[in-house]
Order: structure tokens, then C-alpha cells, then sequence
């Protein structure tokens, strides 16, 4: 199928951005950095076709629904947006550095869907036939991307934090392209103020669809709580900025740990926690 | 009261106020949740998981409530002091904020001329025509603006979306009507489940506590259906589940209920009536089937017959030879099959398997007839989740006002301009409550625009 072939490109094309990124840091020649931005790019354009061709070939096929049922699509789809969140962010504020921390995520997430998960398109069983499906994933995965991008920002503010501190912050240093760390703090809390509400929209879809399929819109089970518990996290960290002293060391870690949370969230709860739960190891 | 005393409310008030109690609040919620994703929970404990734990852990475990962790007494409490932080919070902060927005500070005091952002302007004309042009200008480039004497000064003020500051309010007072709306619904609301055999009709449920629920109308099943996709590469459906319908007609008083006859629901698409809510959830065979019914294709003519078999008798094939129905079978990933048996005279039988759901197999047998599994006359029983949840519409509308809250507390800003009118000369000053880089961009076309003007 033509979209498989796309989703090689992809991969191709991010890690091509992911090696140019690299090539910027290390040589600070700023057309490299142009070339990893235009890699990113072109790489989020082929993604778009194979996502919307993906769709289309599942209902030439006959099953007929939006590409994002199962463990593949939905890792694909996550690195779509990362791409997604990433761009906007580099059009905005043009710290195009943020890339090399930002676009391996993209790249291991794509790696990994075309390495190891299986990549047919599946027919859905009867709950997974609901709109609240697409609404529920389209929100969520863009509120993981922007935890994603917070917490490369945040690598950078500990990185650059610690440069600072050891005192060698020369000129044309390595550290001199890493924006100044109140932007990068900045950055974090914009990053993290995007993908709060995402967040809390795709737990409200996720209760609603639940409500419609099966008459309970909060249950407990692993997965909901797992997500209410990054939920927690990151309304955590937007009130320790109101009290002294949590804003930029502090802060970063918050969001490190808050992205290490959502991570577990969506594939933790699934590969570890279901596996806890299934007693195979028992009889 | 004595000093001591209101010292010692104070402090309680306080700790209560205190946004250290939050942050000690979140993370704790966040921290003890883990628990019940680790340990199973009640209902769904299977029995062979107490095999795998000591029983002086189980006790302990059983002691903390950690089996059904999210309804624990320190888990309630937890989310009680957790809304008792959030009303504590608002009470003390809520009136400051009313006021700041009802009743705006209408002049820059000297603090604020020296942090917030300025810009000079020279005027030509006289003091008041100077204030009136000035006011004019931020009326028609930004919002009416409000003057204030002082000395021999105008303070000019402006605001746009004041308003927003109480976003964050909007978001904490959210989360009180969805836990309201949690509570109504465990209060007055209950969730069952009814099973019904089609063709029969029902009106009582049996709750989750094993009580007996009256519904106060009838429910008859008229059909379930299961349908299944086809197999990849066709020939037939495959025994992955499409739909599960069950068609439902409601009475009430002997009378159908209109626009509730022959109502469909399936998965994902539940049926609501007098705030009752049935799900489609689960379903079986009601009872053993008697009579099984095949089609039986002629290779040599192409001509179809229908037969019925029922277990213990034979039937007698048009070319003479004997059949019946040895066994039904149930394999998961081969789906029903019916085990038939064919005897030619004076020979040993023949048995074989006949899929429900793959009808082109037989074909491979090569025989001279080819079978097809039709069905049997074994009735369905469909399985409804029954709710009744009076809260589950407050839920939704905290849910909306916190989206609402969060766009508003996140994405607006409340953005505030003086000028500052002397003779000859103003002073322009802003400031925003988010998003400075944009207020800025926006602050610096204003003034801009201004030093254009002849003033
Ligand atoms: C015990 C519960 C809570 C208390 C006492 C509390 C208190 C506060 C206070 C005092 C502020 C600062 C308001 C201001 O003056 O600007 C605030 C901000 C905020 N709170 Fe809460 N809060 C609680 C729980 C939550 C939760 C669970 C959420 C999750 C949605 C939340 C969302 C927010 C948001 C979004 C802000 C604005 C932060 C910002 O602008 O960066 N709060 N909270």
C-alpha cells in the first residue's frame, strides 16, 4: 500500500531532521539548521498524506475508519503532532535549536511504529465504532505532543542551567545557541498552558465516549487514572509557579517528571499494568 | 473570643487558604492513585490472584483499603480536603479579584509608572483639549477610557477583558460541580443490568447491591443480533464481531411508548427513556436449541434444498443417503459449527463439520451436496447495563465551564492602559495579565499610532 511506503519516507525524512539538528549543535552553522526545520517539514507533509491515504485505503478495503484504532496509528499520530507542535512553536518564537531536543521523539516514535508494531489496518469492534474516538485521540495525542515539546525544553533549561552555574558560558560557546533560560522557562509554561486544556479535553471525551458505550463516564480502571494522575501532575506544576521558588529548575523537572507520567499513561498502563492484571504467569 | 483563640482559627483558615496545601494536595492524589492501578480493585479481583499474596498482606492490604482504594475513607478524605482547600481558596480570594474588576484603580500610582512599560509624547494644544483628544484616541483605538484629576494632572484609564481574570475561578468552581454531579449521581441514581430472551418482556432490573429495581414501564426484546465482518479476502463473515444490536419496544401502562417501538441499540448507541439508560452489554443463548436448519446444494444440478435436523433422528438425502446431527461445536477462532454424519447404505458414516460462518468450506469437500449451516431455532438473550444517573448532566456542564474557564485563564488577558495628561506633555503605560511579548507588540503599535497623531 502506497501509505506504508509514505511512512517510510517519513521516518526517513525525521531522522534526517533529527541528524541535522545534531549537525547544528555541533557546528552552529545556522543553514544546517535551516535544512533540519525544512526536513521536519517536508516530512510532516509526506505524514499528512500517508495519514489522510491511510484513511482512505481503510475504506477501500471496506472497514471505513479514521486511522487511529490501535497501537501503530496512535503512535503515528503522536508523532504527527509532536512534528505538529514543534513547527508552530518554531514559527512563533524561531528557536530553531529546540529541534534537536524535540524531533528524536518524533523520530523514536515513528522508528518504533515501523520497526516493531504491526501495521494493518484492523477492523473496529463494536466500542470502538463511536466519533468520540477521533475527538478522544486528536486531543489527547496533541496534549502528549505538547508535553513532549515541554520536556525537551526542559532538558535544555537543565543543560544550559548547569553551564551557567559551572560559569563556562564563553562567547560562540555550544551553550550560546540555546535561547536564554528565562525563555526556555518560558517556553516550558507556554508549552505546558497548550496542553493542559488538550489534556483535559481528551479526559472529557475519553469519560463521554465511556458514558455512551458503556453507561459510566469515570470507572477507575487503569488507564483513566493513570491519565487524571498526569492531570494532577501538570496542575501541579501551574501552581507551584504561584508559589516561590518553582519556576525554572524546579519547574523543569515538574514537567520532566509530568512527561515520564503521560509516557506511562499511554504506553505503560498498557505493556506493564494490563500485563500485571492478565494472570497468565499464574496458571 | 480570646486572642488566642482567633489566633488558632486564623491559623486553620489559613492553612486551609494556603496554595502550599495544594501543591501538597495534587501531588499526594497523584501519588496514592498510582496504587489502585497496581493492585486490583474490587469488583474485578480475580479469585486466583489471592493465591499470590500472603495473607498477612492481604490483611494489611484489606486494613488500608487499598482493594477498593478510590472509595477508601483516606481517599474520600483526601478529595475532601481537597475541595475544602479550593472553597477556602476562592472565599478568601474571589471578593479582592470582584473588586479589582468591578472597581478598577483608575490611576497609575507611582510603583506601577516605574515597572510598567512607557512611552512619551509631546503635545502642542492646551491641557483639556489635549485630555479630550487623548480620550477620543483610546476610545476608537482601544476602549473608552475613564478620567480621573489628579493635581494637575488626567489620568486617562482603559481596560479590555477584565473580566478574564476570573477564568481561574470558573476552572475551580468547575471542578466542585463535577464532584456535585458525581455525587448526585451515587445519590440518586443507581446502575443494574437486565437480561431478556427474545420475545419476552421485562420491568423490573437488579441493581449492582442485588436489589430489585421497578422501572415504572415494560421493556420487550423483540430481536438481537450479532453481525460479523466479512473475512479479509471475502468468502463469508469472519468471527470478528461488527455489531451487536438487540431491537427493543417499550410499554407503559399496556400502551407502546411513542417513538419507542422497535428501538434499536447497540454498543455505543444506548436507548434513554424517563432518564433511564439501557446499554447494550452482553448476550448469550437462552436455551438449547431443538432444530437445526441447512441448506443443501446439488453439485450436479445446482438445485437447493432446505433440510431441518434435530439431534437423535435421521433424515433421508434425495440420492437415499442418511443424515443427521451429531454435535454442535463452539471453537474460538472457527466460530459455531454444526458436526454432521452421513451414512450410504452398508457403509461406515461420514462426519463431518459444517461452519456457520465460512458457508463456501463445504464446497472443498468435494461431495456431491454441499451444506450450508443456516441457523437453529434457539432463542437470544440480550444483556442491558440499566443507569439511572440524575448527575450526569452536571458533570457535563462543569466539564464545558472548565474548558470555558481554562480557555479564558490561559488565552485572554486582561490588558490595561493609562496616559498620564500634563501640560505639554503625556505618558502612555500598559500592561497585560498574560502573554507579554503579544501585549507589548500590540502596546507599541498603540503608542505609535499615538506620536502619529497632532496633539
Ligand atoms: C485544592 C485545590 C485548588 C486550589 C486551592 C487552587 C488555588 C489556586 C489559586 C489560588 C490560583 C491563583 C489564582 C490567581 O490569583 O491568579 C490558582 C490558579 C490556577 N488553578 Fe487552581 N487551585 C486548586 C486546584 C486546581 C485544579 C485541580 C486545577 C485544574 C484544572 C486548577 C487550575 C488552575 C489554573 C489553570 C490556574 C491558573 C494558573 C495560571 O494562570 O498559570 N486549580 N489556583
Amino acid at each position: 500500500m502506497l501509505s506504508a511506503k509514505l511512512f517510510n519516507a517519513t521516518t526517513i525524512f525525521y531522522m534526517a531532521s533529527t541528524l541535522a539538528f545534531i549537525g547544528f549543535l555541533a557546528s552552529r552553522n545556522k543553514t544546517v539548521g535551516l535544512i533540519g526545520t525544512g526536513l521536519a517539514w517536508i516530512g510532516f507533509a509526506v505524514q499528512t498524506a500517508a495519514i489522510g491515504l491511510r484513511w482512505k485505503e481503510s475504506y477501500d478495503i471496506g472497514l471505513g475508519h479514521a486511522p487511529m484504532s490501535n497501537l501503530y496509528e496512535s503512535v503515528v499520530f503522536f508523532a504527527w503532532s509532536i512534528v505538529l507542535i514543534f513547527g508552530i512553536i518554531d514559527i512563533k518564537y524561531r528557536y530553531r535549536i529546540i529541534g534537536a531536543f524535540v524531533m528524536p521523539f518524533a523520530l523514536m516514535g515513528m522508528a518504533w511504529a515501523q520497526l516493531y508494531l504491526p501495521t494493518d489496518i484492523n477492523p473496529l469492534m463494536p466500542a470502538l465504532q463511536s466519533n468520540w474516538l477521533l475527538y478522544h485521540v486528536i486531543t489527547c495525542f496533541l496534549g502528549y505532543a505538547a508535553f513532549a515539546v515541554a520536556c525537551g525544553v526542559s532538558i535544555m533549561y537543565l543543560i544550559k542551567a548547569k553551564s551557567e552555574e559551572k560559569g563556562n558560558e564563553a562567547a560562540g560557546g555550544l551553550m550560546s545557541q540555546f535561547p536564554p533560560t528565562r525563555v526556555l522557562d518560558d517556553l516550558n509554561y507556554k508549552a505546558i498552558m497548550v496542553g493542559f486544556p488538550l489534556l483535559t479535553l481528551g479526559i472529557i471525551t475519553g469519560a463521554a465516549w465511556a458514558n455512551y458505550a458503556w453507561g459510566t463516564y469515570w470507572s477507575w480502571d487503569p488507564k483513566e487514572t493513570w491519565s487524571l494522575i498526569v492531570w494532577f501532575v501538570y496542575a501541579a506544576f501551574l501552581h507551584a509557579r504561584f508559589t516561590k521558588g518553582w519556576v525554572g529548575k524546579r519547574a523543569a523537572w515538574l514537567s520532566i517528571i509530568g512527561f515520564a507520567a503521560t509516557i506511562f499513561c499511554y504506553l505503560g498502563v498498557n505493556l506493564l499494568l494490563s500485563g500485571l492484571h492478565s494472570y497468565g504467569n499464574l496458571n | 473570643m480570646s486572642t488566642n483563640q482567633r489566633g488558632f482559627v486564623q491559623q486553620v483558615w489559613d492553612f486551609f487558604c494556603s496554595l502550599k496545601l495544594t501543591l501538597f494536595v495534587l501531588i499526594t492524589l497523584a501519588i496514592t492513585s498510582i496504587i489502585g492501578t497496581v493492585i486490583p480493585q474490587y469488583p474485578n479481583i480475580d479469585e486466583r490472584y489471592w493465591a499470590t499474596i500472603s495473607a498477612g498482606r492481604k490483611l494489611l492490604y484489606e486494613r488500608l483499603g487499598f482493594f477498593d482504594m478510590y472509595h477508601s475513607w483516606w481517599f474520600l478524605a483526601l478529595l475532601t480536603l481537597f475541595s475544602v482547600n479550593l472553597i477556602a481558596c476562592s472565599i478568601k480570594r474571589l471578593p479582592h479579584v470582584f473588586k479589582f474588576v468591578s472597581e478598577p484603580a483608575l490611576t497609575i500610582s507611582e510603583t506601577q509608572q516605574k515597572i510598567f512599560p512607557s512611552k512619551d509624547l509631546k503635545l502642542s494644544g492646551s491641557l483639556d483639549e489635549s485630555r479630550d483628544t487623548l480620550a477620543a484616541f483610546l476610545s476608537s483605538h482601544f476602549s473608552s477610557p475613564t478620567i480621573t484629576q489628579v493635581g494637575n494632572q488626567y489620568h486617562l484609564f482603559a481596560q479590555k477583558n477584565a473580566w478574564c481574570r476570573l477564568g481561574v475561578y470558573v476552572v475551580h468552581f468547575s471542578i466542585l460541580v463535577i464532584m456535585a454531579g458525581t455525587i448526585i449521581g451515587n445519590v440518586w441514581g443507581y446502575k443494574g443490568f437486565v437480561a431478556i430472551v427474545e420475545g419476552e418482556t421485562v420491568n423490573t432490573i437488579k441493581a449492582r447491591n442485588g436489589k430489585d429495581i421497578a422501572l415504572g414501564f415494560e421493556v420487550k426484546c423483540d430481536q438481537f443480533t450479532v453481525s460479523f465482518y466479512d473475512a479479509p479476502g471475502g468468502g463469508g463473515p469472519s468471527q470478528m464481531p461488527k455489531e451487536f444490536k438487540s431491537i427493543l419496544t417499550l410499554t407503559e401502562n399496556g400502551k407502546e411508548v411513542p417513538g419507542y417501538k422497535h428501538a434499536r441499540v447497540v454498543v455505543n448507541e444506548p436507548l434513554s427513556y424517563k432518564g433511564i439508560t439501557f446499554y447494550q452489554s452482553s448476550y448469550g443463548q437462552a436455551n438449547d436449541p431443538s432444530t437445526f436448519f441447512f441448506t443443501v446444494k446439488n453439485r450436479a444440478n445446482g438445485k437447493t434444498d432446505q433440510i431441518a435436523l434435530r439431534p437423535g433422528s435421521q433424515t433421508r438425502l434425495s440420492d437415499g443417503r442418511l443424515i443427521s446431527i451429531v454435535d454442535l461445536t463452539d471453537n474460538p477462532g472457527e466460530g459455531t459449527a454444526a458436526v454432521l454424519s452421513v451414512t450410504d447404505k452398508g457403509t461406515e458414516p461420514k462426519f463431518f463439520k459444517v461452519f456457520k460462518n465460512n458457508p463456501g468450506l463445504d464446497d472443498l469437500r468435494g461431495d456431491s451436496f454441499i451444506f450450508t449451516f443456516v441457523g437453529t431455532d434457539a432463542r437470544m438473550y440480550t444483556g442491558l447495563q440499566v443507569n439511572k444517573d440524575p448527575g450526569v448532566w452536571v458533570v457535563w456542564t462543569g466539564c464545558i465551564m472548565m474548558c470555558l474557564g481554562l480557555c479564558i485563564a490561559f488565552f485572554m488577558s486582561h490588558k490595561r492602559v493609562w496616559i498620564v495628561v500634563q501640560h505639554g506633555y503625556a505618558r502612555i503605560y500598559g500592561n497585560a495579565s498574560k502573554n507579554q511579548p503579544a501585549f507589548m507588540t500590540e502596546f507599541e503599535a498603540l503608542a505609535e499610532e499615538l506620536q502619529k497623531q497632532n496633539i
